[in-house]
């Protein structure tokens, strides 16, 4: 099926097979910071932004972003490379290998509360597993971007 | 100063934004897509098969099964040679010895059509009896290695005819004497588990020939150097004719110390000449890896009325299911980095069977028998000192390893042979204890707090130890290269798994030739381009890798010295690490270096490290935590857990912080949550991250981890290991604190809610 993607403000026009997944057809593209980890719909390692929606990409049909403004972490780098300097500063990025989710999920939420408290942080993070980290580096980096981004 | 520093990784940022840098990121874009069969049985012989459908699918390159690869019978252990684990794997095998099994490889332009052939091999299948519970494993009448083409590269006390793939026994005095002459003798039984690594990134391999023909593999692995030297000799062809290439890894734990996918995609490339990439399922990632040996641990110990412990007699059955690897140093560890923390004892004695099941395999995971062994022996610890009417804590005080003292099983136990007699020259474990107790407030919280008529809380704790490195066995090694402008590149063997040991590594080299760490580029884990390494094992990366990049880094600066001399004529000059200082004349090394190369002397500057462990100096730590019961459901949670650690110097007190985090959560979750689970025909049902419970970041409070200061003399700027310590206190500290809270003893791992609720009731 003819589908056009909108990715990161560039249009694709990809041929994609019924039942594949935006995951999958984003890596074809070149966007690796789009990672599996599962195939449950269950690390949130995948996380990506379609029309401005926290999306897992392991579960979306590429055929229903037809037309649709997809956002990975390749197009926010700003933004996210903002928020990784206090991550990185606490050396809570461990194997890495869940950060692009993580920030994709922070910053989805950043866009809908500019001031979120930690607890809020962590239920929405709470489908985001790190195997690595213990969580904890990660939260006293994410307090601090806050604290900073306050004052 | 380099070291002690907290820098951010040298790679975090890169990862943070999702650059390409794991293995399937830089797998070639036409790579076939290739993928395993697997046996649905826990025990079978496969009586015919044939690929002929599948080929005859147009995108299907290649499929193989056991008929067309090597017969040869190997260990997937990836360990240094010659193997402590026995050799009972093929790369296919005639006969399937659990669910998950490799029947038969599968390669293809597009994975639909992969997926397509799989479903269209047909197998026949003689279904065999199976061995599933281990407890029953030992002299069953079902043999999980009935050929009797496996065996040993020394005694391992590997009996197949037995369901046996390793032995171990040893006692230090007299035993029997030594118990009878005990005011008190207890014995306990501990169950662990089979956990399950789970790290985000699933294992993946690459393989293609490059430009010159050769066979490259590019494999998140732990032990790039062992995967080329067990692929050449198994596929039969030169060392020199492959390349292994660790990229970044998302998460290993040990998980990846041994082979998964690499004779895969090596065979499909080398029968198509094509590149190609396997990427495990989650699926595949849980039933077809392996998970941590699960174990049966008798305990029996002797003591005074007066706290004075005895003796110490351990009995472990050790589950390694379908294959032995890692299954003899796995056992051993139990007993060799748990029973030194008590070395004052008269008589200690250490046994235990390794069995054969037909179950996911055991293999290396962080903590590797210790954390096994740790929950058993603090358990026991508390439930002695409980019986002795003697305040736990004090009992510690009374019995446990001092700086300066040792313990005769360094010298008798070691991983696989045995050990390295040593003295322990910084251990700070009674300042850990202190510490851990006083941050979480014991003397006000112990035993229990009352919250209301339904909630209670129980404080609980338990001292531990790991090793840094295997004696004699682990060796790493380093190469410094000078280039003009006065950079280095600083290439390691090392294999950095997310633990940031490229980092530390650059910090210790830094800090040796007095630059900055923006001035050493470091490239690790490349068969090709870096020195040899060992892995990443055993805890040695900081330790025995480090010393490598340290004497590296020395004589670098001497050589640098060295032709300083010569360029000024002097033979007093001196490099701080910036300048090139001789009498009045001072030259700066940017300049010096570019001088190096493009006018005087012109010769390039290079210098070599490398290192093997003469000790395994171990680092201490004391957990201690606090915990909720709800005797209503049996709820447990853990309020907070306090670490206090001795891991000598920490090069980067961040980084070091995250390793103890971390790990202390895989032992929680070890604790409360984790367990791979079969059904009674060995079906591994909880496959996914669905059902298979990976602590999320809701699940537990706060963890406050403290290093105390101590220094290790041997070790690179005084740095033990920091590793694999924190998930060794969790198990006994929770189950402790249960206790406490509940007079409830739960000695199996997991320990759920329903098995304190029906502890509660009963
Ligand atoms: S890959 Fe795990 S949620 Fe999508
Ligand atoms: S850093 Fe490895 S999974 Fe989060």
């Amino acid at each position: 099926m003819e589908v056009t993607l909108i990715i990161n403000g560039n249009r694709f026009s990809v041929s994609a097979a019924p039942d594949e997944v935006l995951l999958d057809t984003l890596r074809k593209l070149g966007y690796k910071s789009v990672k599996r980890g599962c195939d449950s719909t269950s690390c949130g390692i995948c996380n990506i932004h379609v029309d401005g929606k926290l999306v897992p990409s392991c579960a979306f049909l590429t055929v229903r972003a037809d037309q649709k403004e997809i956002t990975t972490l390749e197009g926010v780098q700003d933004k996210a490379k903002e928020i990784a300097a206090y991550v990185t500063a606490e050396g809570a990025e461990q194997c890495g290998f869940c950060s692009p989710g993580n920030l994709m999920t922070l910053i989805s939420l950043f866009n809908e509360n500019e001031n979120p408290t930690m607890e809020e942080v962590k239920h929405y993070l709470a489908g985001n597993l790190c195997r690595c980290s213990g969580y904890e580096g990660q939260h006293r980096g994410i307090a601090k971007y806050l604290e900073v981004k306050k004052a | 100063m380099s070291v002690k520093k907290s820098i951010p990784k040298v790679d975090g940022l890169g990862l943070m934004l999702g650059k390409p840098a794991y293995t399937d990121d830089l797998a070639p874009r036409d790579a076939l897509i290739v993928k395993v069969l697997r046996s649905p049985y826990a025990h079978a012989e496969i009586t015919s098969i044939d690929v002929g459908l599948a080929k005859d699918i147009p995108e299907i390159k290649c499929a193989l099964t056991h008929e067309n690869v090597p017969d040869r019978v190997f260990t997937r252990a990836g360990q240094g040679y010659p193997e402590p684990s026995p050799y009972d794997a093929r790369i296919l095998d005639k006969t399937l010895r659990y669910i998950g099994d490799a029947v038969a490889i599968v390669a293809g332009i597009t994975e639909n059509a992969v997926d397509l052939a799989i479903s269209k091999i047909k197998v026949e299948y003689k279904v065999l009896p199976a061995v599933i519970n281990f407890e029953n494993a030992l002299d069953s009448n079902v043999l999980v290695h009935a050929q009797g083409d496996s065996s040993s590269m020394f005694p391992i006390g590997h009996d197949p005819s037995r369901n046996l793939a390793a032995q171990y026994s040893m006692q230090i005095g007299d035993m029997e004497e030594t118990l009878k002459n005990c005011d008190v003798v207890h014995r306990s039984t501990f169950y662990t588990q089979a956990q399950a690594h789970a790290m985000t990134e699933p294992h993946a391999a690459v393989a293609y020939y490059d430009f010159q023909g050769r066979l490259t593999i590019i494999s998140s692995t732990q032990t790039p150097f062992h995967v080329r030297r067990i692929l050449a000799k198994n596929l039969d062809v030169p060392l020199s004719t492959i390349r292994v290439i660790k990229p970044r890894l998302g998460g290993g734990y040990g998980g990846k110390q041994a082979i998964h996918g690499e004779f895969f995609v090596a065979l499909v490339t080398q029968v198509t000449k094509q590149p190609a990439k396997l990427v495990y399922s989650r699926k595949e990632v849980f039933r077809s890896t392996y998970t941590r040996h699960q174990m049966r641990i008798d305990i029996k110990a002797g003591a005074m009325k007066d706290g004075t412990l005895k003796a110490i007699d351990v009995d472990i059955l050790s589950n390694t299911g379908a294959y032995g690897e890692h299954a003899l140093t796995v056992l051993m560890v139990a007993g060799s980095k748990t029973l030194p923390l008590y070395n004052h004892v008269d008589a200690v004695a250490f046994r235990g069977d390794v069995v054969y099941t037909n179950l996911t395999p055991g293999g290396a995971f962080r903590g590797y028998g210790a954390v096994q062994g740790n929950f058993a022996l603090e358990s026991m610890m508390d439930e002695l000192a409980g019986i002795l009417e003697i305040d736990p804590v004090e009992f510690r005080r009374l019995n446990m390893i001092k700086e300066g003292e040792t313990s005769k099983i360094f010298e008798v136990m070691g991983e696989g042979t045995e050990g390295t007699a040593m003295t322990v020259d910084s251990c700070k474990l009674d300042e850990c204890l202190d510490l851990a107790l006083k941050n979480l407030d014991w003397k006000n919280k112990y035993p229990r707090t009352v919250v209301d008529e339904n909630r209670v809380r129980g404080v609980g704790f338990a001292i531990a130890m790991q090793g840094s490195g295997i004696p004699y066995i682990d060796m790493a090694s380093a190469i410094l290269k000078l280039n003009d402008d006065g950079f280095f590149n600083l290439l390691v063997g090392a294999t950095d798994l997310g633990t940031g040991s490229d980092t530390i590594l650059v910090q210790i080299a830094a800090e040796t030739l007095g630059v900055s760490v923006d001035k050493i580029i470091v490239y690790s884990s490349d068969t090709d381009l870096t020195p040899f390494d060992t892995g990443a094992y055993a805890s040695s990366t900081t330790y025995v890798s480090g010393h490598g990049v340290r004497i590296a880094a020395e004589r670098m600066k001497e050589a640098i010295v060295d032709k300083a001399n010569r360029f000024f004529g002097v033979d007093n000059a001196t490099f701080d690490g910036k300048n090139i200082v001789a009498g009045d004349q001072t030259i700066s090394l940017d300049e010096f270096s570019t001088s190096l190369y493009y006018s005087e002397q012109q010769e390039q500057l290079v210098s070599h490290g490398s290192y093997v462990g003469k000790k395994s100096p171990p680092p201490y730590m004391a957990g201690a935590c606090e915990v909720e019961v709800d005797k209503r459901t049996g709820r447990i949670k853990v309020i907070e857990y306090f670490a206090a650690v001795d891991c000598g110097t920490p090069i980067n007190p961040n980084l070091a912080r995250i390793q103890v985090e971390g790990a202390l959560l895989q032992g929680i979750g070890m604790t409360l949550y984790e367990e791979v689970k079969y059904t009674e025909d060995g079906h591994l049902f909880n496959d996914s991250f669905l059902r298979y419970k990976v602590p999320t970041r809701m699940e537990v409070g706060p963890m406050h981890v403290t290093f105390v200061d101590s220094y290790e003399p041997s070790g690179p700027y005084g740095a033990k290991s920091v590793g694999e310590i924190g998930i060794d206190t969790p198990p006994a500290a929770i189950a402790n604190a249960i206790y406490n809270a509940t007079g409830v003893r739960l000695r199996a791992l997991p320990i759920t809610s329903e098995s304190l609720w029906r502890e509660l009731n009963k």
